[in-house]
């Protein structure tokens, strides 16, 4: 099992979760994130990368994805170790009020503080409705993300959807697979137009199949996926042998487990002391979107605000004896951990 | 010129329930269900881009066409059918009266 000790163990890289391990850095806490995207940056990654955003302070625009990419610049001196595609699901308080987390691939990190920076949950795939897909997830066929493009080596794939990461896993993929298959209910792409094209290209080269106005309806196998069959919209069907099919639907967020952490909550919100963020829970704080609180705003400044007031909070619970200090970075500039 | 309109949300077959909507505010139809109660995400807030918002409508009046925005959401979620409409693009104007929708569900 793979286990991780650190002070901080922020849960969500989203801006706010990023933010907070500046804050922390600044106190010399060192800092662990966990999130269950393959990617930092929470909504802003997943959601609109491209828009630009016009109420950060000292920037009058700045699109969303340079805003991560700014982040990750700022935290970089404090080397903040990441954790990505695993989701928090449960954790165990220990005597000496010390926390040992465990995410959904059995990753187990021991910290002394927790931060949730879960913004609206852990974003989980959009699964199709199909019949016993379930029994042919966990490594039996059927994936929803693209962790490891090996995985797919020399195999006959199947790819669903019609977005950017349909696309763009069709282009990557066409070289690693044996076979690739893109099924597209519709006939226009979501994705990006030269994606779009570069598939187009590949089908006509014979180097990966398009076939659309379609969908896979049916999958088949004993214990392991060993076909699925794709019906067209005027009703026509084939059956395909294929050893994996990764639909990729995009992502819906869902609270998840935090909701069942025994923590007090509100409309699905984390209720939180406005004086540091802490929870119901000594130890364990909510920044950013998952909080709540009167005047509560869902904005990236407000959780900025809360990451600061956060880390306070959480220096004192895990240093109870020693007095922190407010220093300027105009004064010492930024520090190393 | 009405200043409500009614719709009606199919919770079960045949079990409806009438919401009513102001047609002076500028309101889209799932602005409206979220203060009705509903559980909609609608995590961007009704821009086109979540698709948490996504509804079937049954019956009622002829709708415009999806524009291009919601037509490219539509065709990435894994659930569509025939009546399948992003309910943030819809406006509240006396032209949806009568209209008979359900939610649809985000996953499988
Ligand atoms: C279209 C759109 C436009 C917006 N425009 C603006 C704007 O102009 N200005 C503004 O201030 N705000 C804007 N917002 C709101 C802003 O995006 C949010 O306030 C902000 O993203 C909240 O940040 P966060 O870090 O709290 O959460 P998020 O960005 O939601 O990140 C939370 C992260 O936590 C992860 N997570 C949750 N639970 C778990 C778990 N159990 N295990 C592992 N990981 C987990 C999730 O996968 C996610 O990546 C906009 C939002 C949208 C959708
Ligand atoms: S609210 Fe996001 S698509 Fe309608």
């Amino acid at each position: 099992m793979n286990s991780i000790s650190t002070d901080i163990c922020i849960i969500g890289a989203g801006p706010v979760g990023l933010f907070a391990v500046f804050e922390a850095g600044l106190l010399k806490l060192r800092c662990h994130v966990v999130d269950a995207l393959p990617q930092v940056g929470g909504q802003l990654s997943e959601i609109y990368p491209k828009k630009p955003i016009y109420d950060i302070p000292g920037f009058p625009d700045i699109l969303a994805g340079d805003l991560v990419r700014n982040l990750m610049r700022q935290i970089e001196p404090f080397h903040p170790t990441f954790t990505l595609g695993e989701r928090v699901e449960r954790f165990a308080k220990l005597e000496d009020g010390s926390f040992q987390l465990f995410t959904s691939d059995g990753t187990e990190i021991l910290c002394k503080a927790i931060a949730i920076a879960g913004g609206l949950g852990s974003f989980e795939p959009r699964k199709p409705a199909i019949e016993s897909l379930e029994s042919f997830e966990s490594g039996k066929g059927v994936y929803y993300m693209v962790r490891d493009p090996e995985t797919f080596r020399d195999q006959r794939l199947v790819i669903a959807g019609g977005g950017d990461s349909a696309l763009d896993w069709t282009i990557f993929l066409a070289d690693v697979a044996k076979e690739v298959t893109l099924v597209h209910r519709g006939t226009t792409f979501r994705g990006a137009a030269d994606s779009a094209e570069k598939v187009k290209a590949l089908h006509e080269a014979g180097k990966a199949r398009l076939v659309l106005s379609s969908n896979v309806t049916h999958v088949h196998g004993n214990g392991k996926l060993n076909s699925v069959t794709i019906t067209a919209n005027d009703g026509t069907a084939e059956t395909l042998d294929v050893d994996s099919f990764i639909p990729l639907f995009g992502l819906t967020p869902k609270l998840g487990p935090i909701e069942d952490w025994g923590l007090e909550l509100e409309d699905n919100a984390v209720k939180v002391n406005t004086v540091d963020y802490s929870t119901s829970v000594p130890g364990i704080f909510a920044i950013g979107d998952i909080n709540t609180y009167p005047g509560k705003l869902k904005l990236i400044l407000c959780g900025f605000h809360e990451a600061a007031l956060m880390c306070q909070g959480a220096f004192k619970y895990i240093n109870p004896d020693k007095k922190y200090v407010l220093k300027y970075t105009t004064v010492n500039g930024v520090p190393t951990l | 010129m009405t200043d409500e309109v009614r719709v009606y949300v199919e919770e079960a077959p045949g079990q409806r329930t009438e919401v009513v909507g102001p047609t002076d505010m500028g309101l889209n139809l799932m602005e409206l269900l979220k203060a009705s109660g509903y559980d909609i995400q609608a995590t961007c807030g009704g821009m086109a881009l979540c698709g948490t918002c996504h509804i079937e409508v049954l019956a009622g009046p002829d709708l415009d066409e999806p524009g291009d925005d919601e037509m490219a959401m539509l065709e990435s979620l894994p659930i569509l059918s025939p009546g399948s409409r992003l309910s943030c693009q819809i406006r509240i104007t006396e032209r949806i009266d009568g209209l008979v929708l359900r939610l649809m569900p985000q996953t499988a």
